[in-house]
C-alpha cells in the first residue's frame, strides 16, 4: 500500500529520458508543469498526454509502474473531482436535496481531475527517470547564479537529496511500524473521520521518533566524513549538456507553442 | 494449538523492478507446547515467514493453518487470528508510542474491545511475566526506559493479547548480553507459565541450541532442514554451505575430538559439554 507512491522513486533504466542531463529534465517539468496550466480546453489536454506517452514509451519505463503511483493518491484525485462536480454553479443536470450537479461542475471536475493526473504522471517521468543526485546536482547547478544573491542553493540541493534519499526509508520504516501496530490488533480501515485520524497517532509517534533517530545518525557519519558545506566541494561525476538536451529544449518549445495553440481551438 | 504450513509462496514486488521471490514452498508444521526455532541468513525469508502467520501478509500461494482452520481463504476475521498469535517484530521498542506504559501495553487488549477492567488485569499480568515491577513503571514514558526495558514493554505490549502462540522475530538482536541472557530467559519463562507455542528467531545458535524443541533452517527462501537441535546441528557442513555455524559448545566438543581421539560428546549446551568433559576426565583418571 504505502510502497505503491512512485513520485519521488527511481525506475533503473539507461533510455533516452534517463542520460538527458538533469537540468534538462528539470526544465523540461518545468515547462510542462506551467503548460498545464496554460491548457483550457480537453484538446490541449489530449495533445499533452499523447505526447507524455511518447516520452514515456522512450523512457521504457512500463506503464504499469507509473499507473500504481497514481492509485496512491487516487483519494486527493477522487476527492478533487467530487468537490468541483458539486460546487460549480451553471446550467442543472441532476437536484436532489442539496446536492446539485451542473453540466458545468461535471465538466470542469473531470478537467481538474485530468489536470492533477497530468501533473503526478509527468512530475514523476522525471524522478523516475532521473538519480536523486543528478536531480538535485542539477538543482543545486541551475540555482548556483542565485547564490551570488545569498541563496543557499547548496544547502538547498543537499537538503532535497537527503529528503529524497530518504522517502524509501521512511515508507519502509512506516510499513513496518503499521505492521507491528496491526499485529497489535489495531484497525486503520474502519470507523468515522475521527476515528480514523486518532488512529494514526500510533503510526505517527513512532514514525517522528525514528525519523529524528535516523537524521541523529546521518549528521553524526556526515561530521565523521568532514562534511563542512558548500563552498570549494567537487563532484566525482560532472553532468553535461549535451547534443540530446540541445534537441529535447527545442522539442519543449515546440510542445510549448503548440499548446498555447491550441488555447485558441474551439468547439 | 498447532500451525500447519503448507506450499507457501511469497514474491515481493511481482513484476516489478526488484521482484524478489522471498519464499518458495515452504511447508512445516508446529505441535502445541513446542519452541521451534529459525535461523537463516539475513534475506533468507525468516521475517517474510513470520508475518505470513498471523495474516499481516497474504501469500503469493499456499495455505497457512492455525488450529485446523485456513487463515490464508479471505474468510476468517484478521482480529480472530491477531487474539491468538501474537507477533513481536524485531526492534519492536520501534512501535512504542504512548505517554505511559500502562497505556501503551493496553492498546492491544483495548484494540480486542476488553473492557477497562479486564484491559488492566492483562496489563498487569504482561508487565509481570516480562519481569517487570507494574506499580513501579506503570506511569512512566516508555521512550525513558533502556533499551532492554523498553524491549520488555513492547513485548508486553504483544503478550497482553493473551496469543496462543507467540513469534518473536530476533528478539535478542542488538542487546548487550546482560540484557540478551534475561530476554531470553523471559521468553523461556512466558512459554513455561503460558503453555503457547513459540517461535523466535536468533542468530546466536548457542541460543537456539539450548532453547529449541525443534529448528529449523531457511536457505533463500525454503527450509533447508529441519528437525530436533541434535539432527540439525549433526549436520555441521550444511550448515557451513549456508553461511552458519553450530553451538559453541559443539565448536569446543569437535575441537576437542580432533586432538583427543578418545572423546565422545554429542552435547549441544555449555552445560552438556561440560559434562562429558567431566566424565571424560574421571574415566581416563579412574
Ligand atoms: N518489504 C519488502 N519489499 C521488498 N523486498 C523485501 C521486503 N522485505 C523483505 N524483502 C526481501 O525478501 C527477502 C527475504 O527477506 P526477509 O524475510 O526479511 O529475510 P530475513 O528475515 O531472513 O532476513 C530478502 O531478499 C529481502 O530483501
Ligand atoms: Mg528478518
Amino acid at each position: 500500500m504505502i510502497r505503491d507512491i512512485t513520485l519521488g522513486q527511481y525506475y533503473p533504466g539507461d533510455s533516452l529520458i534517463h542520460r538527458l542531463d538533469a537540468r534538462t529534465k528539470i526544465i523540461a517539468t518545468l515547462l510542462y508543469l506551467i503548460e498545464l496550466f496554460v491548457v483550457n480546453n480537453f484538446y490541449g489536454f489530449l495533445i499533452t498526454a499523447a505526447v507524455l506517452f511518447v516520452i514515456i514509451a522512450i523512457s521504457k519505463v512500463p506503464l504499469k509502474f507509473i499507473f500504481r503511483g497514481l492509485t496512491a493518491v487516487f483519494l486527493i484525485i477522487a476527492f478533487t473531482f467530487v468537490l468541483n462536480l458539486f460546487m460549480v454553479d451553471g446550467r442543472v443536470l441532476w437536484h436532489w436535496k442539496f446536492l446539485t450537479i451542473t453540466y458545468e461542475g461535471l465538466s470542469r471536475a473531470f478537467f481538474m481531475a485530468v489536470r492533477l493526473v497530468l501533473i503526478i504522471i509527468g512530475s514523476s517521468i522525471m524522478t523516475l527517470t532521473t538519480k536523486p543526485v543528478e536531480l538535485t546536482d542539477g538543482l543545486e547547478k541551475l540555482l548556483s547564479p542565485f547564490s551570488k544573491i545569498g541563496l543557499p542553493s547548496h544547502e538547498i540541493a543537499l537538503m532535497m537529496t537527503i529528503a529524497l534519499r530518504f522517502i524509501p526509508t521512511l515508507m519502509e520504516e512506516t510499513d513496518k511500524i503499521i505492521k507491528a501496530q496491526q499485529a497489535r490488533g489495531a484497525d486503520f480501515e474502519s470507523g468515522n473521520l475521527f476515528q480514523r485520524a486518532k488512529s494514526l497517532i500510533p503510526i505517527l509517534v513512532p514514525l517522528f521518533v525514528s525519523s529524528f533517530r535516523i537524521a541523529q545518525d546521518l549528521a553524526l557519519a556526515m561530521e565523521a566524513r568532514c562534511y563542512h558545506g558548500g563552498p570549494g566541494r567537487t563532484r566525482m561525476n560532472e553532468i553535461r549538456f549535451d547534443r540530446g538536451d540541445a534537441v529535447a529544449a527545442v522539442l519543449m518549445l515546440l510542445f510549448l507553442a503548440v499548446i498555447i495553440a491550441s488555447r485558441f481551438i474551439s468547439f | 494449538m498447532s500451525i500447519s504450513v503448507r506450499n507457501l509462496n511469497y514474491v515481493y514486488n511481482p513484476g516489478m523492478p526488484g521482484e524478489t521471490v522471498a519464499l518458495n514452498d515452504v511447508s512445516f508444521d508446529v505441535a502445541d507446547g513446542t519452541i521451534l526455532g529459525i535461523i537463516g541468513h539475513t534475506g533468507s525469508g525468516k521475517s517474510t515467514l513470520l508475518q505470513h502467520l498471523n495474516g499481516l501478509i497474504k501469500p503469493t500461494s499456499g495455505e497457512v493453518y492455525i488450529n485446523g482452520e485456513c487463515i490464508t481463504d479471505g474468510k476468517v476475521k484478521m482480529t480472530d487470528i491477531r487474539r491468538k498469535v501474537g507477533l513481536v517484530f524485531q526492534y519492536p521498542e520501534y512501535q512504542l508510542f504512548e505517554e505511559t506504559v500502562r497505556k501503551d501495553v493496553a492498546f492491544g487488549p483495548k484494540n480486542l474491545g476488553l473492557d477497562e477492567e479486564e484491559q488492566e488485569a492483562r496489563v498487569k499480568k504482561a508487565i509481570g511475566l516480562v519481569g517487570l515491577d507494574y506499580d513501579e513503571i506503570k506511569d512512566l514514558s516508555p521512550f525513558e526506559l533502556s533499551g532492554g526495558m523498553k524491549r520488555r514493554v513492547a513485548i508486553a505490549g504483544v503478550i497482553a493479547m493473551d496469543p496462543k502462540i507467540l513469534i518473536l522475530d530476533e528478539p535478542t538482536a542488538g542487546l548487550d548480553p546482560s540484557a540478551h541472557r534475561d530476554i531470553l530467559a523471559m521468553v523461556r519463562r512466558i512459554h513455561d507459565e503460558m503453555g503457547i507455542i513459540l517461535i523466535f528467531v536468533s542468530h546466536n545458535m548457542g541460543d537456539i541450541a539450548e532453547m529449541s524443541d525443534r529448528v529449523m533452517v531457511m536457505s533463500e527462501g525454503r527450509v533447508a532442514l529441519e528437525g530436533t537441535p541434535a539432527e540439525v546441528f549433526s549436520q555441521s557442513d550444511r550448515l557451513a554451505e549456508m553461511g552458519l555455524g553450530v553451538p559453541p559448545a559443539r565448536e569446543i566438543t569437535e575441537l576437542i575430538k580432533s586432538k583427543v581421539p578418545q572423546f565422545e560428546s554429542e552435547a549441544l549446551t555449555i552445560d552438556g559439554a561440560a559434562e562429558d568433559i567431566k566424565k571424560y576426565m574421571e574415566e581416563a583418571r579412574g
